[in-house]
């Protein structure tokens, strides 16, 4: 078996693996249920770009069920402080992502225009919202979250739902919708033609430009506004997890220590914005090299708020010693190894069948492959 | 305190038994599916493809419900259940998890091109997928009912006084859990008996509608074949299960047979009664000699503890448990001395038992003999719920096994088409395992209170720190949304099912060719 502190760290990079998995994979899919009300306008184009996505989605959302998944077994803690100290914002994108499963499956089965517009809104909604309302969640992670803990290890949630909107928040939720329009604009420009195709182009260009704009003032933000969290005291990496062992304050510009530290890390702010420029200049050359450039774009932005804030995972804006940090709030040294094998075992036979899934379905969707399989297409 | 925590469970169980009405048909259509593609891989008959198809719509259907309301399951102990995630997730997390790895990527990455692959896809290697849609969900389920099984005999698991938590010790004790099992066997047949009764009653309405007579007679063909065989084994493996409650929850046992007293062996079983739960009986009883004893003990000498036995046993393990607790602040502070340490390892087990006072005092310690009689009445399950829920149950199983036998030997004779009878009996069944499941679910975690993991964390203890407001809210809020869902699937579900395979617009059918075969 590993040493506790290895699978710790090895738990740090296979959850946010996992996060990023969920934001590339399912991303693009939340990206095209946003744009489907703009970039397409009839029926028949609704249905293109609903077929774009409609054989694969199911398998994406995956990466976020098995993200909650992880996190409850890795991180028993957060799962159980987070999931329920933001209540009302997870059931808002339990909600929104109710409407995916049942409108890709029901909305082209039943011919009457009311019922289908119904849906295209159920799945608009179903992609903005949990776009935009996990960038806000992520953003008040960064700056820390009212609560704590009593001697029995329960927590204490203090805050409000309103509390959660604040603008550093919703800046992050844009950044965050920005992002996956973006690659959701880029999937389409690989899977349609035409006129679907051209204002897709466009959508990504506006997309990757605010993605730029908007990432680089969060950045500017949290190195200058935004108080971050650090840890003053000596943390046994070893050691049983529970949140009363260690010492923390905040200052402003906290989060970018680690990047003054570790220079290397600069390379994830980097690679987010120099994403959003290759979609930029190439999106009309390059399709399939773009949707790729706009995956790095959204890596290096989640991995610029992961490593930020490493190592904490939930601070704690009001008793700021018993944040959250991925030493402190692991599971045991034996299910942590155990997961790992688990994990090791089971990621790559996914990332195989996924692939294969992803060719044997490759090729555009067009408007008249809707028609010919008017009564079998979504 | 106490509405928070009624409320939360309202909102679980509403939920849970919502997500059950469409996990059983996903796992049995989906095995239909199997068989009946292999059908047609094997003798390329068209008429075999055409009924996947058909059949398939309908699982396409009641799969994105399916979907819908899981996703609510995956976070919900989360959001709701924070203490109890804290407290168990190093264990509990983990098969869940496993779900995620193994199950979930199979059934819905696969899912998608079983729709969409018939053109591009070999016939055998769409086969292959519909084989890998089918695995998928059969090992969910595998994996969330080693989670359940646990909650309900929580084995392989220590409790680590430093994090305040239990803590997984064995993977394979979890993993071969004999409650999680037979649970998963148990619960599968019954999933498959669900997909099987579900064909069966659609079938039977075209023969009595005398539509595309062909394909239903066939389809109506494979669902008894398979419904006769799952349905012995439903009862075959509930009579299992009850073993195991027997043996690992005698309270959730003696709730369900109301044995109020422990009875000589070999025990009597009730089958009916009226039961009176303040004084402690039944009154009424109408009785089978020796049968209890029998199921729950497989002997004819053992005993089967009766409801006032169980109280007085509990009473002591609340006793016990309290040494643990009064030990716990010494064994956390790191300085205790070997003999405290002894003490504590002694009676660690009984600890959730000391948890249950915390119903009526903050610190247990302080407990009257009042609170500790309180709390080991409140070990047993109420028994009025539990005793007719289960009887419900038994009954289901017994009138599908008839109808599935009795379908699969008058098709085998040739004589199963002019019986309008058996038709209407068929069709009129369909509502019947869906509440098998249903009252099953009830009996196994309504029989589990009050705990949620058995004998070691109290329900009252494992919700999150909400105010009940909230959760009222919430709780509004999915009654609304699921229904409003919900008539939408069962909408889609009428058309499609009255449409029949003319919905897959092959021009062979019923509605397209002008109604010719209409009797
Ligand atoms: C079509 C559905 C169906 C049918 C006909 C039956 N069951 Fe069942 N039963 C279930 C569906 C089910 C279930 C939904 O699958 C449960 C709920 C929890 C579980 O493990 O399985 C269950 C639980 C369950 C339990 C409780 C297990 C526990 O508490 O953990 C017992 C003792 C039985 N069953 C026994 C029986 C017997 C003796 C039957 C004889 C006919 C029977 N069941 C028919
Ligand atoms: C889908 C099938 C299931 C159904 C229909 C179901 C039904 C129920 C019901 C009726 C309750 C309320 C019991 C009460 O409060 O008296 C409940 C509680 C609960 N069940 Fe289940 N259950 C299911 C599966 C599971 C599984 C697989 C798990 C764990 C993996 C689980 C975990 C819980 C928890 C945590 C509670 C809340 C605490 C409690 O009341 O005990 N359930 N369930
Ligand atoms: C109470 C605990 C449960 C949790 C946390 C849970 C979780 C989930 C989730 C997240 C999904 C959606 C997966 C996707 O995106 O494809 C799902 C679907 C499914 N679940 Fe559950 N589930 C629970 C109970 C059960 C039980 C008891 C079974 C089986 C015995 C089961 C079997 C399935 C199956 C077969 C599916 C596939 C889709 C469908 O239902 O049609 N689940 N579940």
């Amino acid at each position: 078996m590993l040493d506790y502190e290895s699978l710790r760290l090895i738990w740090w990079i296979l959850v946010a693996v996992l996060l990023v998995g969920y934001a590339i994979m399912d991303g693009f899919d939340l990206g095209v249920g946003t744009l489907l009300p703009f970039v397409a306008k009839t029926d028949i184009e609704r249905r293109v770009l609903i077929n774009a996505i409609g054989p694969t989605w199911d398998g994406n959302q995956v990466w976020l069920v098995l993200g909650a998944g992880a996190i409850f077994a890795a991180w028993p803690a957060i799962y159980a402080t987070a999931f329920s100290g933001m209540y009302v914002a997870m059931l808002v994108v339990l909600f929104a992502l109710f409407l995916r499963p049942v409108g890709f499956d029901y909305r082209s089965k039943i011919e009457s225009p009311i019922w289908r517009t119904t849906w295209d809104y159920a799945l608009f909604l179903g992609g903005m919202v949990p776009a935009v309302v996990i960038g806000v969640a992520y953003g008040n992670f960064l700056q820390g979250v009212p609560f704590h803990f009593d001697e029995t290890f329960r927590s204490f949630y203090t805050g409000g739902f309103i509390d959660l909107l604040n603008p550093f928040a919703l800046l992050a939720g844009f950044v965050s919708l920005s992002m996956l329009v973006m690659h959701g604009a880029t999937f389409l420009l690989i899977k349609t033609e035409g006129v679907i195709q051209f204002r897709a182009l466009k959508a990504s260009r506006i997309a990757a430009l605010t993605t730029i704009v908007l990432f680089s003032v969060a950045g500017f933000w949290i190195a200058n506004g935004i108080e971050g969290f650090r840890i003053v005291s000596v943390i046994d990496y070893q050691a049983p997890s529970t949140p009363f062992a260690k010492e923390v304050i905040m200052e402003v510009g906290a989060w970018m220590n680690n990047f003054h530290q570790h220079p290397w890390m600069w390379i994830a702010p980097l690679l987010g914005i120099a994403g959003a420029v290759i979609v930029l200049l190439l999106g009309h050359k390059k399709p399939g090299f773009s949707w790729i450039a706009s995956g790095a774009s959204v890596t290096g932005i989640a991995g610029t708020a992961g490593l930020a804030m490493f190592p904490f995972i939930l601070p704690s804006s009001t008793h700021p010693s018993q944040s959250l940090l991925m030493w402190d709030a692991t599971s045991s040294q034996h299910t942590l190894w155990l997961m790992l094998i688990a994990a090791a075992i089971f990621m790559p036979i996914i990332l195989a069948y996924t692939a294969w899934v992803f060719r044997v379905l490759r090729g555009k969707v067009t408007e008249e492959q809707i028609r010919d399989n008017e009564h079998t297409a979504y | 305190m106490e509405a928070l925590v009624d409320i939360s469970r309202l909102q679980f169980a509403f939920t849970a038994l919502i997500h059950f009405l469409f996990v059983p048909l996903t796992l049995g259509l989906s095995l239909i599916l199997v068989v009946m593609e292999s059908l047609y891989v094997k003798t390329g008959q068209q008429i075999y493809k055409d009924m996947t198809k058909f059949w398939g719509k309908l699982f396409a259907i009641n799969f994105a419900m399916g979907v819908v309301t899981g996703l609510t399951m995956e976070f919900q102990f989360g959001t709701n259940w924070a203490y109890y995630s804290h407290y168990v997730g190093d264990i509990f997390g983990v098969p869940l998890a496993i779900e995620g790895m193994m199950a979930f990527f199979l059934e819905s990455t696969f899912i998608g091109l079983f729709f969409f692959g018939w053109d591009k896809l070999s016939k055998r290697k769409h086969l292959m997928v519909t084989v890998l849609v089918a695995l998928g969900s059969n090992l969910s389920a595998l994996w969330i009912l080693i989670a359940n099984g646990w909650m309900q005999h929580p084995v392989g698991t220590v409790f680590n006084p430093e994090t305040m938590r239990m803590e997984l010790d064995s993977f394979s004790a979890l993993l071969f859990n004999p409650v999680a099992q037979v649970k998963f066997l148990h619960t599968l047949s019954a999933g498959y008996l669900t997909g099987a009764a579900f064909v069966l009653a659609i079938s039977a309405w075209y023969l009595l509608k005398g539509r595309d007579i062909e394909f239903a007679k066939r389809s109506f063909a494979v669902a008894a074949a398979v419904g006769s065989v799952v349905s012995v084994t439903v009862i075959m493996l509930g009579d299992e299960s009850g073993y195991h409650v027997a043996e690992f929850q005698p309270e959730k046992m003696a709730a369900i047979e109301a044995i109020w007293e422990t009875e000589e062996a070999p025990a009597p079983l009730t089958l009916a009664g009226v039961i009176d739960e303040n004084a402690g009986e039944t009154h009424m009883k109408i009785e089978i000699p020796y049968v209890l004893g029998l199921i729950a003990t497989r002997s004819l000498d053992k005993e089967v503890a009766g409801i006032k036995n169980l109280v007085e046993i509990n009473e002591q393990r609340v006793r016990s448990g309290l040494q643990a607790y009064k030990y716990l602040a010494v064994m956390r502070d790191k300085e205790a001395t070997e003999a405290e340490r002894a003490i504590f390892i002694e009676h660690v087990n009984d600890l959730g038992y000391a948890l249950l006072l915390k119903k009526y005092v903050k610190n247990p310690m302080q407990a009257s003999e009042e609170n500790i009689q309180q709390a080991a009445r409140d070990t047993i399950p109420k028994v009025a719920p539990m005793f007719w829920t289960f009887r419900v149950m038994v009954a289901v199983g017994s009138a599908l096994a008839l109808l599935m036998f009795y379908s699969l030997f008058t098709v085998m004779r040739g004589t199963a088409w002019n019986k309008r009878w058996l038709m209407r009996a068929a069709f009129w069944a369909i509502p019947l395992p869906f509440i098998g499941v249903e009252v099953g679910w009830f009996v196994a975690e309504f029989g589990r209170q009050p705990w949620t993991v058995y004998g070691m964390l109290p329900t009252h203890l494992s919700t999150s720190s909400l105010q009940a407001s909230d959760v009222m809210g919430s709780l509004i809020a999915f009654v609304l949304m699921y229904s409003t869902l919900f008539s939408v699937e069962l909408f889609l579900m009428f058309k499609y099912a009255r449409l029949g395979p003319s919905a897959l617009h092959t021009g062979r059918y019923h509605f397209e060719t002008g109604a010719v075969n209409h009797a």
